[in-house]
């Protein structure tokens, strides 16, 4: 196991490349799903308070 | 085949299209990733000349491929956009920026850290990487131009040249580039230029290009949803949509 | 249309000629630029034959850059854009005769201004020639790609930074053959290949740059 973690000494620049493309590809997933999410909530509001304004 | 072509141009259609394209885009494309991994950490045997270094390949080539489709696609929809005056080709276009340029950092700083251990520096100015850089900046000059631009159909039209023009940039800044670098660069990379890959290093690499893919269009389907929805604010449907979705909750 | 050509030609120049300030503006800045270079990093004569050529065609980069904010700004500002925009002749056309404009007034005096600094970087009288023709078949490309940036730009308010930004990547392949052709011409080969690929990039800006341009134009005046 341990081996497998020290990828025959190139273990720091494996895990570090690895890891750092995890961690980019999470956010770009999160931030377009936030994205999609503020666009949505945001609308509603839009609208709700565009029909208080005229009933 | 015209009116599927009609229905899709259609921003509602779109919307629906892409909303249920999505989860079938990227939960394969999660699959994929787990085999992707697996094969590359586990099952792939070390390479005689690069021993476990070169399992970096996986995470960087997959990206460096997707930092090029994407500006391909955006470009193409940027034309067609320009062309037909169709708005939803630049709903496309400007989902694509985001991700290309995210694509385009990662196939940098994997090259990076790659090329540490097997040429002892960070950073070679080397073809492929000057190109990638030059791609992340045209990248950024796209998403800087969009946000200098208030106003969206000018914002739309404006970035659409600049990509167009761009796009067929490419080609030359890379053949300049490589022509440049074949005058200052001695041949220090030729380790990198395996003869032929075994096939057990082969596939995994495969599969994770392929997984790459599907979750790029998995976040382009992500994107366009929310472009449609913002341009389309004032549209019934968006509010039929919504409204439904407020009784639900 | 030819003579509608010449008009806006020979406008653009006597705009040009009655505003010297603008004009010397970006020649004072190339000079400014290729001073700094020795002072950065000393006046070892072997090292500043070496970075020379490159230099110069990095200082002429800058210098085009600077005066590429306000090729459409004035023009978009008092409406002369849009006149152009709406009259029968082609825009594209139109426009080209502004580029071709902007070349004579800001290019030109860098490529003949660039003798001086070939002197001033140590490099051999031979060298002149070879540099002179370099500039004169790389900067059209500069002005022609440039054009492109600044009808994108034209009705923004703060727009060097992005200006840079969005034309610096294109700029890349006309840096990278003049600067090789410059090198040669320094140490007296032959500059033909260089040479030759840049004239191509220069004729396939010619060809293509005119059209993205009035389509930027067009976007700016929307």
């Amino acid at each position: 196991m341990s081996d497998f973690f020290a990828m025959g000494g190139y273990g720091t620049y494996v895990w570090s490349a690895y890891s750092l493309s995890f961690v980019v590809l999470v956010a770009i997933v999160w931030f377009a799903r936030r994205n999609l999410a503020n666009t949505r909530e945001r609308l509603k509001r839009q609208r709700l308070s565009s029909q208080e304004r005229t009933p | 085949m015209w009116t599927w072509f009609h229905k899709l141009a259609s921003p509602p259609h779109f919307y629906r299209t892409a909303t249920v394209l999505e989860p079938w885009l990227f939960w394969p494309a999660l699959i994929l990733l787990g085999i992707g991994l697996y094969g590359g950490l586990i099952v792939a045997p070390a390479d005689y000349m690069q021993g476990d270094g070169y399992r970096i390949i996986y995470v960087h080539v997959p990206s460096s491929y997707l930092s090029m489709f994407s500006y391909v696609t955006m470009a193409v929809a940027s034309a067609i956009g320009l062309i037909w005056r169709m708005k939803l080709a630049f709903c496309v276009a400007v989902a694509c920026a985001p991700i290309g340029a995210a694509f385009t950092f990662l196939s940098l700083v994997t090259g990076a850290i790659w090329g540490q251990p097997m040429w002892g520096t960070w950073w070679v100015w080397d073809p492929r990487l000057t190109s990638q850089l030059i791609l992340f900046f045209l990248y950024l000059g796209y998403m800087f131009l969009r946000q200098a631009l208030a106003e969206t159909r000018q914002a739309d039209r404006a970035s659409g040249v600049l990509a167009v023009v761009g796009v067929v940039n490419i080609p030359i800044i890379h053949f300049s580039v490589e022509w440049w670098n074949s005058l200052h660069q001695p041949a220090s990379l030729s380790k990198l230029e395996a003869p032929s890959i075994a096939a057990d290093m082969l596939w995994p690499l495969l599969v994770m290009i392929l997984a790459y893919q599907l979750l790029m269009l998995a976040l382009l389907m992500t994107g366009i949803r929310a472009q449609v929805l913002e341009r389309e604010k004032n549209a019934r449907w968006v509010g039929e949509l919504i409204g439904r979705e407020g009784r639900g909750a | 249309m030819i003579s509608a050509f010449l008009l806006v030609l020979r406008r653009e120049l006597t705009v040009a000629v009655r505003r010297w300030s603008d004009l010397v503006m970006p020649l004072m800045f190339f000079i400014i630029v290729c001073t700094l270079f020795p002072l950065a990093v000393g006046q070892d004569i072997e090292m500043l034959n070496n970075i020379g050529p490159g230099a110069i065609w990095v200082a002429a980069l800058l210098a085009t850059l600077l005066s590429l904010n306000s090729l459409f700004r004035d023009d978009f500002e008092d409406g002369t854009l849009e006149q152009l925009a709406l009259d029968k002749e082609p825009l594209s056309f139109m426009l080209l005769a502004k580029t071709i404009a902007h070349w004579l007034v800001t290019e030109l005096p860098l490529v003949v201004l660039s003798p001086v600094l070939v002197l001033a970087f140590g490099m051999p009288v031979d060298a002149i020639p070879g540099l002179v023709l370099t500039l004169l078949a790389g900067t059209p490309a500069l002005s022609l790609i440039g054009s492109v940036g600044a009808a994108l730009t034209a009705g923004l308010r703060q727009a060097s930074g992005l200006l840079a930004l969005l034309l610096l990547p294109l700029t890349v392949p006309v840096l990278i053959f003049g600067a090789r052709a410059a090198d040669l011409a320094a140490s007296g080969q032959s500059i033909a290949g260089p040479l030759y690929l840049l004239g191509g990039i220069s004729v396939l800006a010619l060809t293509l740059a005119p059209f993205a341009t009035a389509a930027a134009v067009r976007v700016s005046l929307d």
